[in-house]
């Protein structure tokens, strides 16, 4: 075991990597080419379709130990990486790695192939029980949490080799172009399964929708697809995408989203060409309708809005607040809607939206970023991997490529989630370090980060709440009583990447 | 007071708790909580004071806890002992 910089002990090596430590945001510099992946040769008259998964899975020449991804648009109405895996399993092939964009309880029926060893391990944060399970020490399988921009990162680097690509394609030609605008499973953009196209050395389009060459506008090209395979659905639609997003009702949710446009306010960046991202909850959803009510009282005409988008969003870009959109993931129908419609609401990747080791991702020209957590420190480290109670159960998302890259950053959470304080000493896992986050909104005060003075001073000016985050905390411990802290054993069952690939914290096994 | 019949109060909201009572001839307090973990300790130590307070000595306390406060917790407890003593 090593310490980083943060004072995290983190192994030196988990499955079968060595583990840099995570030392600060900015300075690791990359010292790798670009990966590269063989050429290949598909002439005239030849055909890519496959007649079926199985078919395709045999064609990809897939074999044990091998790395294989699915990208997450689908969400939790997602059937591909279930169904990819039975396959999987049928053909006998063992120990394969799922390096997916991201995976949700709905993939909670991979814990039987976990269990039987099909499935070794993750290269990608999870959402839900098999977290949960991994937490408990009753599946073994090492799990790596990278965030969008780190997986694209390392994809690039060549430090995560997928060896075969299952590319959910809602709207796709017989030759492999694809979006994923229309069709029964259309989920939007595809920012995600980018790096997936160009870097995996087998590409499977898998599609539920087979249209006649060519279908436009293409997302991906028939230059990165190998193989083309119907199935008969890639998953509930339902579930998909939620066919609304809606904005808080809760009082302490606005009362903290009031706050937060406050804060976005006061620290000037409420001026032509402001830039802004929040997430779907419904207290980000909330702040975002306080600041389209200060940009409109204002005059202020925005640049852009970016990440996962929702109809809040399309209905600013339509109504002339932010001239471009740009989309890694649609949220809701409406930005589903809004992608084919609006020439300004731009599919981009993962790569372009959050990779540290480029030449500049969106995330570096974000003004102000709303972010949540299922806990905060009196360091201003943010956890959103772990809750209290020690369980992995949430993937990272963008959340430390948007703090990095924003000039504010703003995590909105109550200070207290069912008698659980959520705002720590020490949170329990870090994923976001606190030198990336500025500003803490709770509904009982404002905290603002040290190396933030000028902004501290401004919010006083205005007469906003703001508290030392260490008085906060006293605060809302003195409600809740000090809980028991939990206990875990010394076993790793997860590593937390930082964007750039060191490791800035270690997930441990619960003791029961 | 003494726990006569049987008798509940409070909701299985976040932040709230079900407290169920009913007579027995010793105290019994039984908890299951979302934060089991982390606060068993402490809700047991406001249970009891509370039912000092109100000086129940005997009766079977069972509380399904979603998180509640102190102040939730003796309103909770106080609301179910009191209904207890209606016909």
């Amino acid at each position: 075991m090593v310490q980083n910089s943060l004072g995290r002990w983190i192994p030196q090596q988990f499955n079968g990597r060595a583990c840099r430590p995570y030392c600060d945001p900015f300075s690791v510099q990359p010292n790798v080419q670009r990966a590269s992946r063989a050429l290949r040769r598909v002439n005239p008259g030849q055909s890519k379709l496959v007649s079926n998964l199985i078919d395709a899975v045999i064609a990809s020449g897939l074999k044990d130990g091998m790395c294989i991804s699915t990208h997450h648009h689908l969400r939790n109405g997602d059937a591909l990486l279930n169904n990819v895996v039975r396959v999987i399993d049928t053909l006998g092939i063992r120990d394969i790695t799922i390096a997916s964009s991201s995976v949700h309880p709905v993939h909670a029926e991979l814990i039987p192939y976990i269990h039987s060893g099909v499935i070794r391990g993750f290269e990608c944060g999870v959402n839900g029980l098999i977290g949960e399970l991994a937490s408990k020490g009753e599946i073994h399988c090492p799990i790596t949490v990278r965030t969008h921009g780190g997986r694209a990162r390392a994809m690039m680097s060549g430090e995560l080799k997928v060896d075969v690509a299952f590319i959910a394609a809602p709207c796709c030609d017989l030759y492999g172009n694809m979006n994923g605008c229309s069709g029964p499973s259309a989920c939007g953009s595809l920012g995600y399964a980018y790096p997936d196209a160009d870097y995996a050395h087998c590409v499977i389009a898998v599609t539920d929708n087979l249209q006649p060459y060519p279908v436009t506008p293409i997302s991906i090209a028939q230059t990165q697809v190998d193989y083309v395979v119907e199935v008969e659905r890639l998953g509930d639609p339902q579930k998909i995408v939620s066919t609304t997003t809606r904005i808080t009702s809760d009082p302490i949710g606005l009362m903290i989203a009031k706050h937060a446009a406050e804060v976005i306010e006061a620290a000037g960046l409420l001026k032509d060409g402001f830039s802004f991202q929040t997430g779907s909850g419904g207290t980000s959803l909330a702040v975002a309708d306080n600041v389209r009510k200060k940009m409109l009282a204002a005059g202020v005409k925005g640049s852009f809005g970016s990440g996962g988008i929702t109809s809040y969003f399309v209905d600013m870009l339509e109504h002339g607040l932010f001239n471009t959109l740009f989309d890694v993931q649609c949220f809701d129908l409406e930005a589903v809607r809004s992608i084919a419609r609006n020439p300004n609401h731009l599919e981009i990747s993962s790569d372009m939206y959050a990779n540290p080791f480029n030449g500049g991702g969106v995330v570096n020209q974000l003004d102000a970023v709303i972010l949540g957590a299922t806990e905060v420190d009196v360091d201003f480290n943010v956890n959103v991997n772990t809750e209290s109670n020690g369980y992995l159960l949430h993937n990272t998302g963008g959340h430390s490529d948007t703090a990095a890259g924003a000039k504010l950053s703003i995590i909105t959470v109550p200070s207290i989630r069912g008698r659980l304080p959520i705002v720590r000493d020490a949170v329990t896992t870090v994923t976001t370090p606190g030198e990336t986050v500025d500003v803490i909104v709770t509904e009982r005060g404002i905290a603002v980060n040290d190396n933030r003075p000028e902004l501290k001073q401004e919010l006083l000016k205005r007469k906003l709440p703001v508290k030392d985050i260490r008085q906060l905390q006293q605060e809302i411990v003195a409600l809740t009583g000090q809980p028991k802290a939990v206990e875990f054993e010394d076993d790793v069952i997860a590593v937390i990447e930082y964007r750039d690939g060191t490791i800035i914290d270690a997930v441990r096994r619960v003791k029961d | 007071m003494e726990i006569r019949n049987k008798a509940q109060a409070g909701t299985m909201q976040s932040s709230d708790m079900m407290v169920f009572v009913e007579a027995a001839d010793e105290l019994i307090i039984e908890i299951d909580s979302t934060v089991f973990k982390q606060f068993e300790h402490l809700i047991r130590q406001r249970i009891e004071q509370q039912l000092k307070v109100l000086d129940v000595s005997r009766g079977r306390i069972r509380v399904s806890d979603r998180g509640a406060l102190d102040y939730a917790i003796d309103a909770r407890i106080e609301t179910a002992v009191r209904r207890s003593q209606e016909g």
